[in-house]
């Protein structure tokens, strides 16, 4: 009875037909004999966060203690509540390519920038004039020529033609105030400089000037500092009964590589979880009439596996600090709310 | 969100007995599920608690109906801690974050050095 509970309060059941006890049950009064209230102690104590793999963009790490209702809060915070800067105003001076206006500017926009927005303000809209707190500007000015040298029999349009195409690279930085004597001399870039923009035959010329400002994803994907950011419940897979024999390397074809081992001893094959963390939970294992009760599968309900991939605008652990810190915020903003609220 | 400051984000909804302070329904404006959800969750973890719940009015529209019902306590101060309790759990989230970092950071570095090490034997 009691074992059942905790089951049901601690782990999410993968069945043949039905994914269950999705929901947290842990509120005080749902259970008897369990003190649910919050906790920050008991909390502190269980809290645990791992990081597996880090790198200048991606990281994955494990958040083991917490709720579904705060892991998923900060997951949504990091696609759409933490800051970057985009481009966001093109002006255009002249542009003969077949790309049009609107869709070169659209292009622009999705153009990741090296640029922190701790450093930078959001531009308010009664605005008028860009200010070096809250604008980076670049030029974009290309045209294409006729390459003389080229052999006459050359058929690619790389050796036919100088500045055929458009790219990040030939965007150039232009210091608004002083901003170049506060962040160097190359600060501000887009992240990669081989991102084709447009391509251009001899004659055709883009010449525009572009402002770029911070804002948040919920306002444009643009902002989002985030390639992705998921998360997904540790697996685990129990063997209730042993599987021996040819039903073991049956089992083994039943997961992921590497979850399911078949050991060998004494001429008898013999199926051992060997790590359930592989898993992807496509529960083919119920497909097979003699294998179903030989196995349960269930997910740890407060074991994160967190998978962060950054645009590259800033490095992945550094997002996800931000993003907790934009919950907190949000919270500490309606408790002074509440307190001016209440003063009045 | 930042940039509107001075604009009311938190009203109370007169639809209850204003002398029964148990009910309570806050309008958060400029939130979504992501404070809704974990919030919810924080403020049901009260044991004084005993209805909360929130939606999402329009999606159209950028604010949340969120609403308390207490056994004995003012719902304003129910909500108060719920959301005391949830910064206080992220401060501890991102402190532990930070040092889970640091610690991967200088594994990485130590392996770094002990590559170069073998290599320069």
């Amino acid at each position: 009875m009691e074992q059942a509970m905790e089951k049901i309060r601690t782990r999410v059941s993968l069945e043949e037909h039905d994914v269950k006890d999705v929901h947290s049950t842990d509120f005080p009064g749902t259970y008897q004999g369990y003190d649910d209230s919050w906790n920050q102690k008991k909390f502190e104590k269980n809290f645990k966060i791992d990081v597996k793999r880090l790198t200048d963009s991606e990281m994955e790490f494990d958040m083991i203690g917490i709720d579904t209702a705060i892991a998923n809060a900060f997951r949504r915070i990091l696609l759409s509540e933490v800051p970057t800067v985009a481009v966001e105003k093109v002006f255009i001076y002249n542009n003969t390519s077949i790309i049009q206006d609107e869709v070169l500017a659209h292009r622009l926009g999705l153009i990741p920038i090296c640029a922190d927005p701790r450093l930078f303000e959001y531009r308010t809209e009664d605005q008028e004039e860009p200010t070096e707190m809250d604008t980076i500007e670049f030029q974009l000015k290309v045209r294409c020529m006729k390459n003389t040298h080229a052999p006459k029999d050359a058929t690619d349009p790389d050796e036919l033609f100088k500045d055929h195409k458009v790219l990040t690279k030939h965007m150039k930085w232009i210091p608004i105030g002083n901003q170049a004597d506060l962040y160097g001399k190359n600060a501000f870039r887009p992240v990669h400089d081989d991102i084709l923009i447009a391509k251009l035959r001899p004659g055709q010329e883009i010449d525009c000037r572009v402002h770029c400002v911070k804002g948040i994803g919920k306002d444009h994907a643009k902002f989002s500092p985030v390639a992705t950011a998921s998360y997904r419940l540790l697996p685990e897979i129990k063997l209730v009964k042993t599987v021996e024999g040819d039903l073991a390397e049956l089992l083994q074809t039943c997961f992921s590589s590497g979850v399911i081992e078949v050991e060998e001893s004494n001429g008898v094959k013999r199926a051992r979880v060997a790590d359930a963390r592989r898993d992807m939970c496509s529960r083919n294992v119920f497909r097979h009439e003699e294998l179903k009760d030989c196995i349960t599968l269930t997910r740890v309900r407060d074991h994160f596996i967190f998978s962060v991939e950054s645009t590259g605008v800033l490095p992945p652990d550094v997002l996800v600090t931000e993003a907790i810190k934009v919950l907190m915020s949000k919270c500490r903003a309606f408790v002074t709310e509440m307190h001016e609220q209440r003063s009045k | 969100m930042e940039s509107e400051g001075k604009k009311r984000i938190l009203e109370v909804l007169q639809l209850d007995d204003a002398k029964d302070e148990t009910c309570r329904t806050f309008v958060m404006h400029g939130e979504d599920h992501t404070l809704g959800n974990s919030l919810r969750y924080m403020v049901m973890k009260n044991p004084v608690v005993e209805f909360c719940g929130y939606n999402v009015p329009h999606p159209s529209e950028d604010k949340i109906n969120f609403r308390i019902q207490t056994k004995t306590q003012p719902a304003v101060d129910v909500l108060r801690q719920g959301l005391r309790d949830l910064s206080g759990a992220c401060e501890h989230i991102l402190a532990t974050f930070e040092e889970a970092v640091d610690k991967c950071k200088k594994k990485q570095n130590e392996e770094v050095e002990k590559m170069d090490m073998e290599a320069s034997l």
